[in-house]
């Protein structure tokens, strides 16, 4: 009787996790098109408006870029924390409690100075996510408290803080009592680019990807890191310290979630605000994942996620379809790739007779 | 003589192309294209449903016009792109349907001078921004005459979104109401901080009840509320429109919305060119604001004095009129003044027996 044999690869050919991703994404379109032909919507037609919506036009790609920005940050943040095995599932708060600062820079601290102005809510807003981070690394590292949990908890905290905040002292009182606080100064914004929403954190994202790679590869620290993610208690003997390093890098990856937030308030909204994240925090815990903890990749992934975000939107618009179905669509997109991992780990085998 | 004709020629050019400029260019019917932004999925049963139910009112009015529209859109910076999306595909006018899109219209309606921009329930406007909302404190004062009238332990729960002066105009016109045929009623409130979530809706009116309410009015977006309080065998007053199929037995009537009649309205005056930016605050008498029909328990006589009252309104009668007491007891408005726009577009204080706290 022929049987299925799983085994795991020792190692996974480069070109096939150039190819498994591709051909997901091609097997997830296929399903797609499925839905899409029930829906009475030609799928070729639906793929173009999507990519059309995407990458047809500067707006569409700068767009893309906008979207991606604070996931690359916040996906190179969780990667951080993931590459030591510390699962940081609290971008989203971070991100909040980043906005959170630098709105308070703003409003205590007012310089009429572009670069001094960012720069004291940039100081204000790593300080805030590094402790917020730091919090449920200090309680991973000493007393082994589940740090999903905590990081996870402590998301819902910083989102009513802000809310606090918006709805009470920080209330704009022009607002007609509205929950938001008073709009930003142009000072205190960060600069865009050629007329499109395109910010400045582009830059710093960037910055934090080269950073990343060389810190992991290259320094003490990073090799500290990786040693923990692969082995925590060989790391231990090794006389890796275990709780400074937890804290550490729970504190940077806070920090740099909350520049991601101060980004999106600085950059695009221009004021605090109720909600003012689609849960990016969360949609970068995919983004690391989807990257395999890479930072290349995270930009790629950050890239990928934005087009079918932005491209999503466009299809709902013109081809009129229902927002559920752009989100099927979507899903299975990320649910093909991430089922590929599998196949990039795994081998699969037909043996034929008995077996043997 | 002929540099006379010359002149007058060249005059009668000249006026008659500054008279087609002056008179505002429309926009052909089937050449028009509108764009809703929608903050939840238009199957949510309350206030986006209605929303969709208003564009749909207005493609009937003009069949030749083309609309957009984009579901569950977060009050942040995506709506500036869901709204470019629709200008960059075609349409000329855009209705944003919350409040949170405010800045957004703004920013988008500055880069595009000449598409329309309409926004619900917010105070900014431009050259090209208008804006528009109903007075809905006045079915909410009808409707707390019914419940006024249906309340036997007299005590009212009121699921509340957001603490903003919408929703707390709404409460305080409610009980207003409420007072008005039972003195001895009190309101509590209990806060959701949040506009859609049904889960929270439920358990929200499940409290109110546990304490003690016996009629729930609800400021909600889904019909959670009215669901809940039908399986909990109490009254409900919907809001949005008629929530009777959440509670076929235990809808009394709910203060509703016709957005269809701004839709048609806006629509018609950028087909005909006459559209400029303005303060659209209608209510009851532009059918904008309505109550939904009554359920089966609302008594003879209380319909009645609901339709006197409803007629009222519509003849000019003010709901916000002295002497009216704040939670303290001290009279805030004065005996025979009545409340302006401004004073309650800012309301941001309860009634006398309202019980709850607005957060500050």
């Amino acid at each position: 009787m022929p049987r299925l044999i799983i085994e795991r690869r020792f190692k996974t050919p480069f070109i096939l996790s150039i190819v498994f991703p591709l051909l997901s994404i091609v097997l997830a379109l296929l399903t797609s098109s499925l839905l899409l032909l029930a829906l009475n919507v030609s799928p070729l037609g639906a793929l173009k408006g999507m990519i059309n919506g995407a990458l047809g036009s500067w707006y569409g790609i700068s767009e893309v870029l906008v979207k991606a920005i604070p996931l690359v940050i916040c996906g190179i943040a969780v990667a951080l924390a993931f590459t030591m095995k510390v699962w940081n599932i609290g971008a989203e708060g971070q991100i909040y409690l980043g906005a959170l600062a630098s709105a308070a820079a703003v409003r205590y601290f007012p310089v009429e100075n572009t670069f001094f102005m960012l720069s004291v809510m940039a100081v204000m807003a790593i300080l805030a996510g590094a402790f917020w981070g730091g919090i449920a690394g200090y309680l991973k590292g000493r007393w082994n408290v589940n740090e999903i949990i905590t990081t996870l908890m402590l998301n819902y905290v910083a989102i009513h803080l802000v809310d606090y905040f918006v709805y009470g002292p920080w209330r704009d009182p022009s607002s007609l009592g509205f929950p938001m606080t008073a709009p930003f100064p142009d000072f205190a914004r960060l600069p865009t680019f050629g007329g499109t929403r395109v910010h400045a954190w582009i830059f710093l994202a960037l910055i934090i990807v080269i950073l990343y790679r060389v810190v992991i590869r290259w320094t003490r620290w990073g090799f500290e890191i990786r040693a923990i993610g692969e082995n925590q208690r060989a790391a231990l003997y090794a006389g890796i310290p275990y709780i400074k390093n937890v804290v550490l890098v729970m504190a940077v990856s806070g920090a740099l979630s909350a520049l991601a937030g101060m980004g999106e308030i600085a950059g695009l909204q221009g004021r605090l605000q109720h909600g003012f994240s689609p849960g990016y925090g969360y949609t970068a815990i995919i983004v690391a994942w989807l990257a395999r903890l890479n930072p290349w990749g995270t930009v790629l992934v950050s890239i990928f996620m934005g087009i079918i975000m932005v491209g999503g939107e466009t299809l709902q618009v013109i081809m009129r379809l229902p927002l559920a179905s752009v989100q099927v669509i979507q899903g299975l997109i990320l649910l093909f790739v991430l089922a590929s991992e599998f196949f990039r780990n795994y081998k699969v085998r037909i043996l034929s007779g008995d077996g043997r | 003589m002929l540099r006379k004709v010359m002149l007058f020629l060249a005059i009668v050019c000249f006026a008659v192309s500054s008279m087609a400029a002056y008179a505002a260019e429309g926009i052909p019917e089937e050449k028009l294209t509108a764009g809703f932004v929608y903050i939840g999925p238009i199957g949510d049963g309350g206030w986006t449903y209605m929303h969709d139910l208003g564009r749909l009112e207005m493609e009937k009015a003009y069949p030749k016009m083309k609309t957009f529209f984009a579901e569950s859109v977060p009050e942040g910076p995506d709506s500036a792109r869901v709204m470019e999306t629709f200008v960059r595909n075609g349409a000329q006018l855009v209705f944003a349907t919350s409040f949170g899109y405010m800045d957004f219209v703004q920013e988008v309606a500055k880069k595009y001078p000449k598409v329309k921009f309409m926004h619900c329930s917010g105070y900014k406007r431009a050259e090209n921004v208008g804006t528009y909302f109903g007075r809905m404190y006045q079915a909410r004062y009808l409707s707390g005459l019914v419940a006024g009238k249906a309340t036997k332990s007299n005590i009212i729960g009121y699921v509340a979104a957001n603490p903003i002066p919408e929703v707390i105009r709404g409460i305080n016109a409610f009980a207003l109401g409420v007072r008005k045929v039972n003195p001895k009623a009190k309101i509590k409130v209990v806060w959701l901080f949040s506009w859609f979530d049904p889960g929270k809706e439920k358990e929200a009116t499940l409290a109110l009840i546990d304490s003690g309410a016996d009629v729930i009015a609800m400021h909600a977006d889904s019909g959670a509320a009215p669901q809940a309080a039908e399986e909990a065998g109490v009254y409900v007053i919907g809001y949005n429109n008629d929530m009777s199929k959440y509670a076929p037995t235990k809808h009394l009537t709910a203060p509703i919305w016709n957005w269809g009649t701004v839709y048609k309205y806006v629509a018609g005056q950028v087909i005909n060119g006459t559209w400029k930016s303005e303060d659209i605050w209608w209510g009851l008498k532009e059918g904008l604001v309505d109550l939904a029909p009554f359920g089966k328990d609302v008594p003879e006589l209380v319909k009645e004095m609901v339709k006197v009252e409803r007629d009222a309104i519509i003849n000019g009668k003010h709901v916000f009129v002295g002497p009216i007491k704040n939670q303290k007891g001290e009279i805030v408005v004065k005996e025979g003044t009545a409340m302006t726009d401004e004073e309650m577009l800012g309301m941001n204080w309860f009634v006398e027996g309202v019980e709850g706290d607005i957060p500050n």
